[in-house]
């Protein structure tokens, strides 16, 4: 995560929004999935209702975990697949490195993984000789550019088809000035298939997998994933350690929930399951703790491993819309990824939890039903309480309370402010107003307070 | 192993038991004409579905496509439905499929809510044959439809079988620049669904 921006949100988003039009247009594209999540979900009577199953399956899931990932794996080696445990972002790179190494692969295609984005495992990879090439369309775009993806569903959502009309005529060779999505899109479709034909191995994320038959399961739209794991003779799965779901018949419920969630589709194009290997090919399944059992054990944020990586929370939040996926400065940004961010380390992202309004838009289109809102909120105490604060927040609060506990305090409090109102330039009263008063118009101050008022006319306080 | 034992070992310390085993009841579509909703459904998801009574008829409607009909490299796993150009089954690297422009395959089950149709992988002699054709043509019959995915599972049951399988709902699509939908990303640029029954 080192390659990530060390700006704290405040700052990345402020820069973000610098851009006015631009800041728009982002905030546009998301809401319209938005838009589109909504009449997907419409269409389902009983929506509500998979979403009740999808949380609790899920809290069942994570209530038997142990065992789960054990029967998981039982049923995943019966079927011919490997199976390796990682604790760490590090052993899970050493894992995957030496799978490769001992192959001799020097040629790895990848289809849309956050974990290993997670595990920095591309500047690995590529450190020890490798060339990795993402085949996901949006994570090509983003790899191209040397930066992560902004976004877990759309990881390009935050560029404009000319900005990558410009990065393809560098890299692939498109006509300059060229912004058709269908001819940029079948100039990659060209570049990546030969990455495909030449890959040596290739890997994939996981979306679930199922205790009951030791399958993963994989979703894409583009097909990247069976393209990647269809040719070579060495498919890698990586998996957090949270993406089991008890039985093949669960999926029932989640695949009716993903796609709709995350794009507004019915499903998604390709729902592969992989039952061990192909025949004359090798399947090897990385499962990856890195903080998560950990995370299962601290109330409330274990609900936060209930997550699917839909993405609706993110193309809903006020903040995100507005100030881009990358100011979070995390693999995973947005609601989610501000609650799960500071359990990995409080310090570095203790801002995130305040990235938001607490308005509850994320709890209610979340598919497993977090609540996302209600463990934000959470957070800001916790954080607090550890020291992680802002000191100008927390001083400014304590003055407030100091005011407001006495009735002389307060009346002289109101009588000043009123006061400073009328006499002051506004520009110096917007300074005073803080980041509040930097887009609004402060109010026209009173003559007289509510107080003052009721004395003049009832004769007394 | 010792990174299992420890991983295991802390799940197991902070693992809450105690939530209840869900029961998966009082949910599923329902739908008047089935074939109807999957004709809809195929095209919602950019492919398109021509309903036939029998494989000679799918077979005569297939060969009427542009899509076989300009195609110099076909595979068929559905006898007597296209013309093959030559047996997938004797192919052993899958790599040499690569130029393939059309694949005729067997779909087990089909999807009325969201137009996906299963393929199986144990009916294939090679995965590939799904995504690197140019166009997909599946062929499903009209009494292997299910209302959803639940009742899908329930017929599919997965577990302890060998391989792979998929869920294939229309053709291969990104919709990573600006949003714009493009369909044939990097696998099939058209799906048609053959409805026979
Ligand atoms: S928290 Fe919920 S809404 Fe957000 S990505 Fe995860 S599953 Fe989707």
């Amino acid at each position: 995560m080192s390659h990530l921006a060390t700006l704290k949100h405040p700052e990345a988003a402020a820069r973000f929004a610098a851009d006015v039009p631009r800041t728009h247009w982002h905030d546009e594209s998301l809401w319209f999935m938005r838009v589109k999540r909504d009449r997907a979900a419409a269409q389902v009577p009983e929506w509500e209702r998979l979403r009740e199953l999808a949380q609790a399956i899920k809290a069942y899931a994570l209530a038997n975990l142990p065992a789960l990932l054990e029967q998981f794996e039982k049923n995943a080696t019966a079927a011919g697949a490997t199976v390796h445990w990682a604790r760490d972002a590090e052993e899970h790179n050493k894992i995957v490195h030496q799978l490769l190494f001992a192959k001799g692969v020097t040629r790895l295609v990848k289809s849309k993984s956050m974990l290993t984005e997670e595990c920095g495992l591309n500047p690995y990879l590529e450190a020890r000789g490798l060339e990795v090439v993402d085949t996901d369309l949006g994570e090509r775009i983003v790899q191209f550019r040397n930066e992560p993806p902004s976004h877990i569903v759309l990881p390009a959502i935050h560029l404009k088809k000319e900005e990558i009309g410009e990065l393809f005529s560098q890299k692939l060779g498109t006509e300059k000035g060229a912004s058709d999505p269908k001819y940029l899109t079948e100039a990659a479709r060209g570049h990546l298939r030969q990455k495909f034909l030449h890959a040596q191995a290739g890997l994939t994320g996981v979306n679930f997998a199922l205790a009951d038959t030791g399958a993963v399961v994989v979703c894409t739209n583009e097909g990247n994933a069976d393209m990647g794991t269809s040719l070579p003779p060495l498919h890698i799965a990586c998996m957090g350690l949270e993406k089991i779901v008890p039985h093949a018949q669960d999926l029932g419920v989640f695949l009716r929930l993903l796609a709709r969630s995350a794009t507004g589709q019915p499903v998604t194009t390709y729902s592969t399951h992989f039952h061990g290997p192909r025949r004359g090919s090798e399947l090897h399944i990385v499962i990856v703790d890195n903080g998560r059992s950990a995370l299962l054990g601290r109330d409330p944020y274990r609900r936060a491993l209930s997550c699917i990586r839909c993405g609706a929370c993110m193309n809903t939040c006020p903040v995100f819309r507005r100030s881009g996926g990358h100011s979070y400065g995390v693999t995973v940004p947005g609601p989610i990824g501000s609650v799960l961010a500071p359990a990995i380390d409080a310090r570095a992202h203790a801002a995130l939890p305040f990235a938001s309004t607490l308005c509850g838009s994320c709890a209610d289109v979340c598919p497993v039903r977090i609540d996302l809102h209600h463990q934000l909120l959470a957070w800001r105490g916790d954080l607090v309480a550890a020291g992680h604060g802002s000191t100008g927040k927390s001083l400014a609060l304590r003055f407030t309370a100091w005011i407001f506990a006495s009735p002389a305090r307060y009346a002289l409090a109101g009588k000043l402010a009123r006061f400073a109102m009328r006499v002051l330039p506004a520009g110096l009263m917007r300074l005073l107003a803080g980041a509040w008063g930097r887009q609004r118009e402060l109010p026209v101050a009173p003559v007289e307070s509510f107080r003052d008022r009721y004395r003049r006319t009832h004769g007394r306080a | 192993m010792a990174a299992r034992e420890e991983i295991l070992t802390a799940l197991r310390r902070n693992a809450q038991p105690g939530a209840p085993r869900p029961v998966l009841d009082g949910v599923g579509a329902k739908f008047p004409d089935l074939a109807a909703r999957m004709a809809e459904a195929v095209g919602a998801v950019g492919g398109t579905l021509v309903r036939v009574p029998d494989l000679p008829a799918a077979d005569a409607a297939l060969r009427a496509l542009p899509i076989h009909r300009d195609a110099r490299r076909i595979a068929s796993l559905v006898p007597g439905v296209g013309a093959a150009t030559f047996d997938a089954a004797t192919v052993k690297d899958p790599h040499e499929l690569e130029g393939l422009d059309l694949s005729v395959l067997p779909g087990t089950l089909a999807v009325a809510e969201n137009g996906a149709v299963w393929i199986e992988g144990a009916r294939l002699p090679h995965h590939a044959l799904v995504v690197i054709p140019e166009h997909v043509a599946l062929v499903v019959a009209v009494a292997d439809i299910v209302p959803d995915l639940h009742a899908a599972y329930a017929r599919l049951d997965l577990a302890g079988r060998p391989r792979w399988g998929l869920f294939m709902a229309g053709p291969s699509k990104t919709a990573d620049i600006e949003q714009s939908l493009v369909i044939g990303a990097h696998g099939a640029r058209s799906l048609v669904v053959l409805l026979v029954g």
